[in-house]
């Protein structure tokens, strides 16, 4: 499953996207989850009963403000989230 | 056998009692609902408010504790119900229940009082991709409600007035609070009610709609949840979506429970 998270509004589109089909055999080892300063990320079994990561319920609302730190105004050259997920299962639309 | 669904939302607890029916001829196992049950929670103890909207199903349909196989809830506030056998996402448990209904179903549009999600959905009622968490309740039903109040409209007097409208007044504002005042300046503009009613409802399902396209519009969309009982956020969601039909289920806010006991029966077996 795709999972989007975010919203689209005046401003622009602010999506984190996680296709969880690519979480079950991570060969990243869930480097996603240490990767994110803000700890975005949380390992949850879904409704088929595998192992996948997800946006923190808490986190879902604010993701425009959480993840800006890691824009490049912040310092970054890359995201952190998306250069750890190496199956490339994060994807960020902005 | 006899199954139940617990959709334990932001503002109402909804329960369906399905029955595993068998029927001559038939492959797959077929299922009739037993009983819905929709009760407001009184007090903010969750758990009490599930154990008293199943109780009171369980007694309208003539049915114990006992002869129900497994309990599957769904909803916000799915962990606190104590006595369920597994809780399961919206997303699961929505694009089961519409694609029961309407078995041509691909693109499923939830907006319930808090949230609204998009869902794209495979032919057996999988949750293939979603859209969700919409930056505030501005995407929801409660916004409706909330500006039908600053009208002084019933909610569905709201839903019909905008029907009767076919003027677009851009709403900017993108939470509750600001959208109310721009309501407030819109009525002291003598803007008519019947307008101001279809710029909350065109606004309502213009953030929907994104929401819905991020995922894509694919084949039959079905609208579940609560407000698929204003038929002026329907007309809206239709002219926002450019697709001339929504399917709309008679009780669209029992649609997710309804996949929840599906489900639950499904692994009962």
């Amino acid at each position: 499953m795709i999972a989007n998270y975010g919203y689209k509004d005046g401003s622009g589109e602010y999506y984190i996207s996680i296709d969880t089909d690519k979480c079950i055999d991570c060969a990243a080892e869930r480097a996603c989850l240490k990767a994110c300063p803000q700890q975005m990320f949380e390992i949850i079994t879904d409704d088929y009963d595998d192992e996948v990561a997800w946006v923190r319920k808490e986190k879902t609302r604010a993701l425009a403000y959480d993840c800006a730190e890691c824009k490049p105004a912040g310092g970054y050259t890359s995201l952190p989230c998306t250069t750890a997920c190496t199956p490339g299962a994060i994807k960020h639309s902005w | 056998m006899i199954t139940a669904g617990i959709d334990m939302g932001s503002r109402s607890v909804k329960v369906v009692l399905l029955e595993q029916i068998k029927v001559e001829g038939a492959k797959a196992p077929s299922f009739a609902v037993k009983k819905a049950h929709l009760m407001l929670p009184g007090d903010l103890d969750a758990d009490q408010a599930a154990e008293k909207a199943f109780d009171a199903a369980l007694a309208e349909a003539g049915v114990t504790r006992d002869q129900v196989k497994s309990v599957f809830a769904t909803g916000a506030g799915r962990g606190q119900v104590a006595f369920a056998t597994e809780g399961i996402t919206e997303m699961t448990a929505g694009a089961r229940g519409a694609v029961f209904m309407y078995p041509q179903a691909r693109t499923v549009v939830d907006v319930g009082a808090e949230e609204g999600r998009g869902i794209k959905t495979d032919p057996d009622g999988k949750a293939i991709d979603f859209a969700g968490n919409e930056k505030c309740a501005a995407g929801a039903g409660s916004f409706a409600e909330a500006m039908s109040r600053a009208l002084q409209l019933s909610l569905k007097e709201f839903g019909e007035a905008s029907l009767r409208s076919d003027k677009s007044i851009p709403m900017n504002a993108q939470c509750t609070v600001f959208a109310e005042s721009e309501v407030v300046s819109l009525i002291h503009s003598s803007t008519p009610k019947e307008d101001i009613a279809k710029a909350v409802l065109d606004a309502v399902a213009s953030r929907v709609c994104a929401m819905v396209r991020r995922v894509g519009i694919e084949g039959n969309v079905v609208l579940i949840g609560g407000m698929g009982h204003n038929p002026g956020f329907v007309q809206s969601l239709k002219t926002a979506m450019d697709v001339d039909q929504v399917l709309l289920p008679e009780l669209p806010e029992f649609v997710s429970a309804l996949g929840c006991a599906l489900i639950a029966a499904e692994r009962v077996h």
